[in-house]
């Protein structure tokens, strides 16, 4: 750990450990604290949390390593001992579209913006499905993880955010399937595709928001796994994924933007599809709605999170 | 005088522990109340973790209760007190996992909290993967962890199987493999639980051997919470006493194990009589009995995984007695677990004695008891299973679990014994009938 690279102000509980930077053999032992200056403050200061709490960004930065094996945990272990392994993020959404395509597209024949109903149900569903699977493990990280909660001490965002990361994967590998589905129907971008990024960023901090309000509601309230099953279901009907945005009456369609998915599915099909011009005002909307909720789950959970090894 | 690493001050820990309920006597006030709880569970809910509203109501337990000390730079204590006295509260809340209900506690270091080793061990991860999970939760770098890999394979003795799944491992090689990286934390306070020193006999010696050497020679400051005595003379030079959240003693360690001790509050893993005091009659009497671990030293701790001996050491007073012993195990409610007879032994058993002393040894194996507290008493007999007389609740131990059977198992286990049994799941037919 001495690798002489550590800033002077670095999470000072390491200040006292590596007091000669680049020394191999500060390991094994003689870690005096004796510098006296580092006295008067201690490293850890326990009492009653009071107030309105803020994120703790040196100590994030001091875990960084934490997060990085929580992702790569949850990513190993999702299809260890499976047949199909990482194929089953493509099967979900595969699946849905064949389902959607039978049922909504031939059988009720709902519109899909004037492009083959497979592909216009598929470009929504790979956003869906990141987001309803983030919001699900997101939503019972902190039950889930109450072992650890109770045994060690570390940020506890990481637990809710690192379902959301790891999704992430799942999300590439459904998101290069749609890029072979485009070329297999002709389908080019347009060059609003460069907002992608955007959009997706839009959609994790939407699935963060949610996540960490439902992660700390449910360390208290069991109630909420009951009803995040629910919620993702009305969710999804909520969001224009069987259906376009066009069926939605124009005098609702302002409303209907409030969900955050409407302007990221909307978005991902109007750059990617063409299926019309680039919904700017729903993108703003679900902008400034997915940071609102981002803000609201984060204070929240950050006011909350002192009391989970009590109530879990 | 130095400045102290630790300062705790009037530290103190409420828990409500929600209202009683009430009785329902039929199935129609069942219903009703369920239709009728969700208020009265919200509301209830909201108060357990509200404590400030109401912290003197009837149904509040001060889990500690202004708790105040200080501990010099270097110093091992030992944090001792009976289950329920507020060791792991306190444990807790110096851990950051919980917070305080009012005052603090002030860390002057680095600080490694170990309450379990293997937290977030994963069995579908290799050891090595396992090893930069686990240290990343237990605070360290990757880069650390990296710099110290080949000191923590070294020291848990399974380089062969570092590349395979953790589910794999017996279960000496996972807690091995767990403990390897704890003891390579490098912090300057380190904050220990007793159920760290589990495995077999030779294991538990390193790991006690290793958190000596740490304080010892790295000069690291160390609060090591038990209810073990002798772990806690051997390793600790101040002993701080809880009982029921506040300090009762705090000192030297020995004269606080001692005052623990005659408390009666603690477990008795060995007891001996002198002459004159013995329990017996005229032709046998009961002069020691002692715990041992298979390797022969007086147990520490006694893992449920782990074989344990009993040993009666006794006197024949008269030529020609046959001594016959039965093993009495208790559980803390005094309910009879089982009784063990000697008479299967084979070679000694059924033989008139000479005058002397000897030594008759229970194994009680592995696998057989569930954890908790357990009382061990003997009723000997003189010769044909009459004279014979009764030695209470001689020994006393707490038999921990130390996961080893439970692999996957999130819960506890139900019942007085938790045998390890063999289960087969078998095909019959395969697709529908």
């Amino acid at each position: 750990m001495c690798n002489g690279t550590r800033k002077e102000n670095d999470h000072a509980s390491y200040a006292a450990v590596c007091i000669h930077p680049g020394e191999r053999s500060c390991d094994t032992g003689a870690a005096p604290v004796n510098d006296a200056a580092q006295r008067e403050k201690p490293q850890l200061h326990i009492k009653p949390r009071k107030g309105l709490q803020l994120v703790d960004f040196h100590e994030l930065g001091h875990y960084a390593d934490l997060l990085y094996f929580l992702v790569a945990r949850n990513i190993k272990v999702k299809y260890k001992q499976t047949v199909l392994g990482g194929l089953w993020a493509l099967i979900q959404p595969l699946l849905m579209m064949a389902v959607f395509t039978l049922f909504f597209g031939r059988l009720a024949k709902i519109p899909s913006d004037g492009i083959p109903y497979p592909i216009f149900s598929y470009s929504a569903m790979i956003a869906w499905v990141y987001f309803a699977q983030a919001i699900n493990q997101s939503g019972n990280s902190i039950i889930g993880e109450g072992n650890l909660i109770s045994k060690v001490y570390f940020p506890r965002l990481f637990i809710p955010v690192t379902p959301v990361l790891s999704g992430l994967i799942d999300f590439s590998l459904a998101f290069v399937v749609l890029l072979l589905m485009m070329a297999f129907f002709g389908i080019y971008p347009a060059p609003t595709a460069l907002l992608l990024p955007l959009l997706v960023l839009l959609m994790v901090m939407a699935a963060c928001g949610a996540g960490f309000l439902l992660a700390a509601l449910n360390a208290k309230f069991r109630d909420i796994q009951h009803i995040i099953p629910f919620l993702t279901q009305v969710w999804m009907f909520a969001s224009p994924i069987v259906y376009p945005t066009s069926m939605v009456p124009e005098k609702f369609r302002l409303v209907y933007a409030l969900n955050p998915l409407v302007g990221v599915i909307e978005g991902f099909r109007a750059s990617l599809l063409r299926t019309g011009p680039f919904p700017t005002v729903m993108v703003l909307m679900s902008l400034c709605v997915s940071l609102a909720m981002f803000v609201v789950g984060l204070v929240y959970f950050k006011q909350v999170e002192h009391r989970f090894a009590d109530v879990i | 005088m130095p400045k102290p690493i630790v300062e705790v001050a009037s530290l103190s820990k409420l828990y409500r522990i929600g209202t009683r309920e009430r009785i329902n006597r039929t199935l129609r006030e069942t219903i009703t109340d369920l239709l009728a709880s969700p208020l009265k569970n919200l509301r209830n809910m909201r108060r357990v973790t509200r404590v400030e509203e109401d912290p003197y109501g009837l149904d509040v337990i001060w889990a500690l209760r202004n708790v105040s000390f200080e501990v010099q730079p270097g110093e091992v204590v030992g944090i001792i007190g009976r289950n329920g006295a507020g060791k792991s509260t306190l444990l807790k809340i110096l851990s950051h996992i919980t917070d305080p209900s009012s005052g603090e506690a002030r860390l002057y270091g680095r600080v490694a909290s170990l309450l379990e080793i293997g937290t977030g061990f994963h069995q579908e991860l290799t050891g090595r993967e396992n090893i930069f999970l686990n240290g990343a939760i237990l605070g360290m770098r990757k880069a650390e962890i990296a710099s110290k890999f080949d000191q923590i394979v070294d020291f848990s003795g399974i380089e062969k199987f570092i590349d395979t799944p953790v589910k794999r491992y017996s279960s000496g090689m996972y807690v091995r493999l767990a403990f390897a990286v704890a003891a390579h934390l490098e912090s300057e306070i380190l904050v220990v639980d007793e159920v760290l020193a589990v495995g077999d006999a030779s294991f538990q010696k390193k790991c006690l051997g290793k958190m000596q050497d740490i304080s010892s020679q790295e000069g690291r400051t160390i609060l090591f919470v038990s209810h073990n005595m002798p772990a806690v003379r051997k390793f600790c030079s101040r002993g701080i006493l809880l009982e029921a959240g506040e300090v009762l003693l705090d000192g030297e360690v020995n004269s606080v194990a001692n005052h623990y001790l005659e408390s009666g509050q603690a477990t008795k893993g060995s007891r001996s009589w002198e002459r004159g005091d013995r329990p017996g009659n005229a032709s046998l009497q009961v002069v020691s009995a002692g715990l041992r671990d298979l390797s022969g030293s007086p147990a520490f701790l006694i893992t449920i995984s782990q074989d344990l001996q009993v040993d009666l050491t006794f006197e024949v007073a008269t030529d020609g007695a046959i001594p016959q012993f039965s093993l009495m195990l208790l559980d803390a409610e005094g309910n009879n677990v089982f009784s063990s007879l000697n008479n299967k032994e084979n070679n000694e058993y059924g033989k008139p004695l000479p005058r002397g002393l000897y030594k008759t040894t229970c194994l009680i194996p592995g696998n057989l008891l569930n954890a908790g507290r357990f009382f061990i008493s003997f009723a000997c007999f003189s010769g044909g299973w009459t004279d014979g007389f009764r030695v209470e609740n001689v020994l006393s131990f707490d038999a921990i679990d130390d996961g080893v059977l439970k692999g996957d198992y999130p819960g506890t286990y139900g019942g007085y014994i938790r045998p390890s049994l063999r289960w087969t799941t078998v095909g019959l037919t395969t697709g529908p009938e």
